[in-house]
């Protein structure tokens, strides 16, 4: 996979191809596939995330009981009409939730990058699909386009809460959308990656500090901001501003931060809203062997 | 690395590390155990111990045992499903150690009557290790068409091995020797490029001085 976007940029200037196009190629070579097998198997991910949505059931709770219903709250608050954010940014919020919440009780997800980000991608595809009705085939180019910015994230930083805190893994999950939403909005491969280096600036140090150690608190509910600040970032590359920090640089210092921060705040469910009377007194309530 | 290592697996949440690897550690057990699982006695270490059961990796483990891949959507109703199949199973937790944090021991009774003893590890990001089998160390991750040999410490055995892999045109891609004392009891552990044809593995089960092989066949 490629590491930088700056050799991303320069493909699409000396070859005409589509950043999604050099990502799928990329793939052909490395799993010695077509590019239709490319596509169709990136189709199935968009067909999962699609599935994994509509089976949303409010009446789950999660292991530990902290999770569950709210995606039906917010569904209803929209229905209503009372949302400040209005229906669309709404129905992203409601997606978001209801992921979330899906895979913190035991439903099938699809992990982009990882399980507890797994609401950012679909809320903000499926959302963008069902409002401007693109074709199916310009999404799943937009995950080839998310694909290759996770890539890029993965190699210069990290997509691993325990190594990088919540920023590579919410943050990441973020920046990866933020790319593809500048890309079906008719960006090229400079909008794509200062759209992706705008979401990840407003999430650096992002700490992992999971209540009792589980994908629940405050996982689900991060999975929101993740997807909306995408938006954001998305529309603000649309409009022609760009990163006063270069893309490729600010995810070199998203890997420094994620060195820096400690271990604390990286997974290990001992910093941050874990340590706090509450989050302390969930952990002890919690079910063991 | 490839797009689908960023965006997938499909899987049955809440933890790739907690969930997804422990049903795929659970599968491995099962084909290595070579029948459906009698009964179970599941020993999770630290992280496991610690956050397991919020996670679901004892479902998802049991999920595994019955051979459910990572992304069934039985996974979270498994211990009905182990009912039903009249597999028996019991948890608790132990220190094993120097392991990693997400470390399982289990010890498996299959339909035949067969045991097996397994300590696995999930890595990450549902990628996994087996690190010890019957009480000697291993390390291997279930990717790939795996051979486990055991045999007695003597010479020979390795070239025998090596030569029915290079007659089938199969390349090794890693490969392990460890012993429990010298002349004593030995296992090999090979990582192939290619499926190893059962023929071949019958013969050389019936070598003189091989004790036990296993074949674990690579992930789809």
């Amino acid at each position: 996979m490629y590491q930088s976007f700056q050799k991303i940029i320069e493909t699409e200037k000396s070859t005409g191809k589509s950043f999604w196009q050099i990502i799928r190629d990329d793939d052909c070579k490395e799993m010695d596939i077509t590019p239709e097998e490319a596509f169709r198997k990136m189709e199935k991910m968009y067909e999962a995330m699609r599935s994994a949505d509509a089976s949303y059931d409010p009446s789950l709770s999660s292991a530990s009981g902290l999770v569950g219903g709210d995606g039906a709250k917010v569904a209803s608050a929209r229905r209503e009409g009372t949302l400040l954010c209005g229906s669309f940014l709404g129905l992203v919020m409601e997606k978001a939730i209801k992921m979330g919440e899906s895979n913190a009780c035991m439903r099938r997800i699809v992990a982009a990058p990882t399980a507890g980000s797994c609401g950012v991608l679909p809320a903000v595809f499926l959302s963008l699909e069902e409002e401007k009705h693109f074709p199916v085939e310009e999404m799943v180019k937009a995950l080839y386009v998310s694909a290759g910015i996770g890539g890029i994230i993965s190699q210069r930083a990290s997509v691993s809460g325990a190594a990088g805190g919540c920023q590579a893994e919410i943050g990441a999950a973020s920046a990866m959308a933020a790319g593809g939403v500048a890309f079906l909005l008719g960006g090229d491969g400079e909008a794509i990656a200062h759209a992706s280096a705008m979401a990840m600036k407003n999430l650096l140090g992002l700490a992992c500090d999971p209540v009792a150690g589980l994908v629940e608190v405050p996982c689900v509910k991060r999975n929101v901001i993740g997807a909306v600040n995408a938006l954001t970032s998305a529309d603000l590359a649309n409009a022609g501003i760009r990163s006063k920090i270069p893309p490729d640089e600010v995810f070199d210092a998203m890997r420094n931060v994620g060195r820096m921060l400690p271990d604390d705040l990286k997974e290990t469910g001992k910093g941050g809203l874990a340590a706090t009377p509450t989050g302390i007194a969930f952990k002890a309530n919690l079910e063991t062997f | 690395m490839n797009s689908f290592d960023i965006i997938g697996p499909v899987m049955v949440g809440p933890s790739s590390s907690h969930t997804a690897g422990a049903a795929k550690i659970g599968n491995i057990a099962r084909k290595l155990l070579g029948t459906p699982v009698q009964d179970a006695d599941i020993y999770f270490h630290g992280s496991f111990l610690a956050t397991g059961k919020g996670h679901g990796t004892d479902k998802a483990l049991i999920a595994g045992l019955l051979g459910f891949p990572v992304d069934d959507s039985r996974i979270a109703d498994s211990f009905r499903y182990a009912r039903e199949a009249g597999m028996q199973y019991h948890m608790s937790g132990l220190d094993l150690g120097e392991v990693h944090p997400n470390s399982v021991k289990m010890i498996l009774t299959g339909t035949g009557g067969q045991k097996m003893e397994i300590v696995a590890a999930s890595v990450g990001g549902g990628a996994v290790r087996v690190t010890e089998l019957n009480g000697l160390p291993a390390s291997f991750s279930g990717d790939y068409p795996t051979l486990v040999v055991s045999n007695l410490d003597q010479p020979g055995h390795v070239t025998e091995i090596t030569s029915m892999l290079s007659h089938k045109s199969i390349n090794i891609a890693t490969m392990q020797l460890y012993r429990s004392s010298k002349g004593g009891h030995a296992v090999i552990v090979l990582e192939c490029d290619q499926e190893i044809p059962e023929s071949s593995i019958r013969w050389l089960a019936h070598l003189e001085g091989i004790l036990n092989v296993i074949y674990l066949p690579g992930a789809a």
